[in-house]
């Protein structure tokens, strides 16, 4: 009941949305009424192109994300560890850190091609700068002592970064991942949009040319959901990731 | 007694100075590791670009790409470039932080519009937008408003987010004092509520500066168009490396310069908070 109060706001735009398409306010082909979208999206469930095209955009989406997360933690980790490392790639980071990184999607699409290596290559390039600052400074705020102790007590160099930094660096990576999920997503989407044969953003812009606007925004809401539930589930994985701290 | 005091104290003071110096010997020394290492990257283009390892399409020398840069802005294409580009992500920009500001502290104040927008913030923010695009064209066309628009949908969101959570973490005491020497509700508003959030508010616009830069790009590279995405994805169609490189090369140092100089604005605005005594003390 709470969450209906709460969230009846959006039930009253999508009221607002079916009412203005259905009595023709705003013209009904810039604005399809919405139970004509949901009756699209069915209809491309059945046919199997919102499937085989997300399945090609959240392969692309996780591959990325995941080289980011691997390459990026390790790098930002070993950063905070050794200051030769840091001294040298610290301006480097520094300096992509501002870059619009939309500005990588024809430089990707020069190096690959228009497949999938191009969309994934963009989100690891992408998605890897908040994730290796985030880890490195989480891992520059754990505690020396607990270094100090844990090389006293003998841990290798790698089992105590695994061991010792990786817990305390914890918080702010899952920080910069969550950051990097959602630059994962717009850049997927854009990307797709722009130069790609398959994929959400590639079936959005087939159905808008085609004229199939039902559809196009039918896939839209779909890929906005989508994010939304990314990183609402990403939050529960944190909390639970973070459990040990009180 | 006293003089074992003044001894600490001495030491103390001692130590203060090296402490000084040191980081300044730090800072320079990362000053120049810095500008170093990025030499060194220019020089790893270039060599590499030159190894044969690659063709020049693949990757143009970085001497190649400069040229190009040269002769654009001789030319002139690309201070017309340059000029829409920043004029479209910075009109979103600020009509994003004026919406943004606004619509935060009327939530803040009114149950109405924070029960009405609460939902349609909490669940847009984290959506991507991007992928409304399309819509966008479909209503506005692929001219400025439309490029301006989807800059202000996707920049908004962090910025009244970030009003929102600075309003309510305000001291109550702070507020409680205004009130009780007289101020009224514009005043309150104004002069100490505002103020008051104003670091986590300038937080907000640090999040939705680089929002702006990448979503204007996006549009420029969907829409086409003058801009440097319009141009860079022009380069990208004919097959022109050095156009594509000059174009991220531009897009680098824009974002770079924006980004720094939003820090800068920062750290000026708020000299009068602990943060930045923090920060240059530290």
């Amino acid at each position: 009941m709470k969450a209906l109060i709460r969230y009846s706001p959006l039930l009253l735009l999508a009221l607002a949305w079916e009412a203005l398409a259905r009595f023709n306010i705003v013209d009904s082909l810039a604005l399809p009424p919405l139970s004509r979208v949901a009756v699209a999206w069915v209809d491309l469930v059945r046919d199997g192109e919102l499937i085989t095209n997300g399945e090609a955009s959240l392969y692309r989406a996780f591959a990325g994300l995941l080289l980011a997360v691997l390459f990026g933690g390790a790098l930002g980790m070993a950063m905070a560890r050794w200051r030769m490392l840091d001294i040298f790639a610290n301006p480097l980071v520094e300096l992509f850190y501002p870059l619009p990184k939309s500005a990588l999607i024809p430089i990707t699409v020069l190096w690959l091609g228009f497949g999938d290596g191009s969309k994934i290559l963009l989100i690891f390039l992408a998605c890897m700068i908040p994730v290796t600052i985030g880890a490195y400074n989480g891992a520059r705020g754990s505690e020396q002592v607990l270094v100090w102790s844990a090389r006293s007590m003998g841990a290798s160099r790698l089992r105590m970064m695994w061991d010792v930094v990786m817990p305390s660096a914890l918080p702010e990576l899952l920080n910069g991942i969550r950051t990097a999920l959602a630059l994962a997503f717009i850049l997927l989407v854009s990307s797709e949009l722009i130069v790609s044969q398959q994929g959400f953003g590639y079936l959005i812009g087939y159905l808008g040319s085609t004229g199939a606007y039902e559809g196009m925004y039918a896939v839209v809401l779909t890929v906005a959901f989508l994010g939304f539930a990314a990183d609402r589930l990403y939050q529960i994985l944190m909390q639970w990731l973070l459990r040990w701290r009180e | 007694m006293a003089r074992v005091e003044d001894q600490a104290g001495l030491a103390a003071a001692e130590a203060d100075i090296a402490h000084v110096a040191s980081r300044r010997l730090d800072l320079a020394f990362r000053g120049g590791a810095g500008a170093f290492s990025v030499l060194l990257l220019l020089l790893f283009w270039q060599g590499f670009a030159h190894s044969g390892r690659v063709t020049p399409f693949m990757l143009p020398s970085f001497t190649v790409v400069l040229e190009y840069i040269k002769n654009d802005a001789i030319g002139g294409d690309l201070w017309i470039n340059l000029g829409l580009t920043l004029y479209r992500a910075m009109a979103g920009f600020f009509i994003a932080a004026a919406g943004g500001i606004v619509l935060g502290a009327l939530m803040s104040r009114n149950k109405l519009v924070h029960w009405f927008f609460d939902p349609i913030i909490s669940v847009g923010f984290p959506m991507p937008k991007i992928a409304f695009l399309p819509v966008i064209i479909l209503w506005l066309g692929v001219y400025d408003v439309a490029k301006i628009s989807i800059v202000v949908f996707d920049a908004t969101f962090p910025v009244v987010t970030a009003t929102l959570a600075g309003i309510a973490a305000v001291e109550k005491e702070l507020l409680w004092s205004a009130r009780n020497m007289g101020a009224n509700e514009r005043e309150m508003m104004w002069q100490v509520v505002l103020p008051a959030a104003s670091p986590q508010i300038l937080t907000g616009l640090q999040v939705a500066l680089p929002i702006a830069l990448i979503v204007e790009i996006i549009a420029e590279m969907v829409m086409g168009g003058y801009g440097l995405g319009g141009a860079m994805m022009g380069a990208s169609r004919f097959a022109n490396s050095p156009g594509v490189f000059a174009g991220i090369v531009e897009i680098a140092v824009v974002g770079f310069i924006l980004i720094k100089a939003m820090a800068m604005i920062r750290r000026r605005l708020l000299v009068w908070h602990q943060e930045t005594a923090e920060r240059t003390s530290a």
